[in-house]
């Protein structure tokens, strides 16, 4: 069966930790990092990859469009 | 079974689905995290860069928290004083009327001093795009009571919830625009989630496209928040927003030409 799997690349220096993207995603799969990046905010990442589908919704919302979305199918 | 996928396999410029337009000027937006206005710039910059007009697009930035909006939009731009962008937007227009020209103005600069600018431009019908930036509060000086500011909210300078009795009502600006005859498009948008941002940007692409059919002004108010204005986690000031800014300002079209219904 096909699957669509997906990835995202955060800039992590850009992103301001916001956390807009983190209700946005249905598959919970971006939460924000506990570490923090050069300006002290607490950056968007994948908490949980293996589910993320490449939706793109997390980067639709970002306001400071850090989120890059790569997406592919995969034959199982 | 097939081989582990990692996201090293994924990550291919073949896969990409979204990446930041190339039209925005590569520097940090100076927004607050959370706030509307970058999602309203990039969907403003990715319908020219979809349209393929980037040399024919002339905008005119405002002032308040956009009134930088030239240093991050890789297009020709104009900084109008505060409220006059409608009228600097008229005269590019009238002086260069292939060129697709379009304002950014929050509430603060199109509902309060640029009233006048905005009603009249509105009226005479100039063939421009307006981009209207509604969060109810003055962002850039500190949170001061805007005319959009809401029944009972509160405010640096409405410290115990806006008094209508006082303060006035609050200005409903694009139903009053869309009652011009000079409008052709008229709708209010939001960028809180997936689908509104979608919505919003099919809003923004439409405005543009208006642009060639020369009927008059299209005017998209995005209703938005401003977390630091009011005091609130950006995720929070959203749910916020639902809540309280939604039923008074209803998102929706308000006025569509009927040739486009």
């Amino acid at each position: 069966m096909a699957k669509v799997k997906g990835s995202i690349v955060v800039n992590i220096e850009r992103c301001k930790g916001c956390g807009v993207c983190v209700p946005s995603c249905p598959q919970s799969v971006i939460a924000l990092h506990e570490d923090v990046n050069a300006k002290g905010y607490h950056y968007a990442y994948m908490a949980n990859p293996e589910e993320c589908t490449g939706c793109a919704n997390c980067a639709m919302v970002c306001p400071d469009a850090v989120i890059t979305v790569y997406r592919m199918k995969v034959n199982e | 079974m097939a081989e582990k996928i990692t996201t090293n396999d994924i990550v291919k410029e073949e896969n990409l689905v979204f990446r930041k337009t190339p039209l925005f000027i590569d520097k940090p937006l100076s927004y607050c995290p959370g706030c509307g206005h970058g999602v309203a710039h990039r969907l403003v910059l990715e319908t020219i860069e979809e349209m393929g007009i980037q040399s024919e697009t002339i905008g005119v930035a405002p002032v308040g928290c956009s009134v930088l909006a030239y240093e991050f939009m890789d297009i020709d731009m104009q900084q109008a004083a505060h409220g006059r962008a409608p009228a600097l937007a008229t005269a590019i227009k009238r002086l260069h009327p292939e060129k697709f020209v379009f304002t950014y103005q929050g509430d603060g600069d199109l509902a309060a001093i640029g009233t006048a600018e905005t009603i009249h431009a509105c009226n005479r019908g100039e063939n421009i795009t307006i981009i209207f930036i509604n969060n109810g509060i003055y962002g850039m000086t500190g949170g001061q009571m805007a005319p959009t500011t809401l029944p009972g909210m509160k405010s640096s300078t409405s410290p115990y919830g806006r008094d209508i009795k006082t303060m006035g009502n609050p200005l409903k600006i694009t139903e009053l625009v869309a009652q011009l005859p000079g409008t052709y498009y008229v709708t209010r948008q939001a960028v809180h989630t997936p689908g509104a941002v979608r919505k919003a940007k099919k809003a923004i692409r439409m405005a543009f496209e208006n642009q060639k059919l020369n009927k008059g002004v299209s005017f998209v108010e995005i209703v938005s928040n401003c977390n630091s204005g009011w005091k609130m986690e950006p995720v929070q000031a959203n749910e916020w927003m639902v809540e309280n800014m939604f039923p008074f300002f209803p998102l929706g079209d308000i006025k569509v030409p009927a040739e486009q219904k």
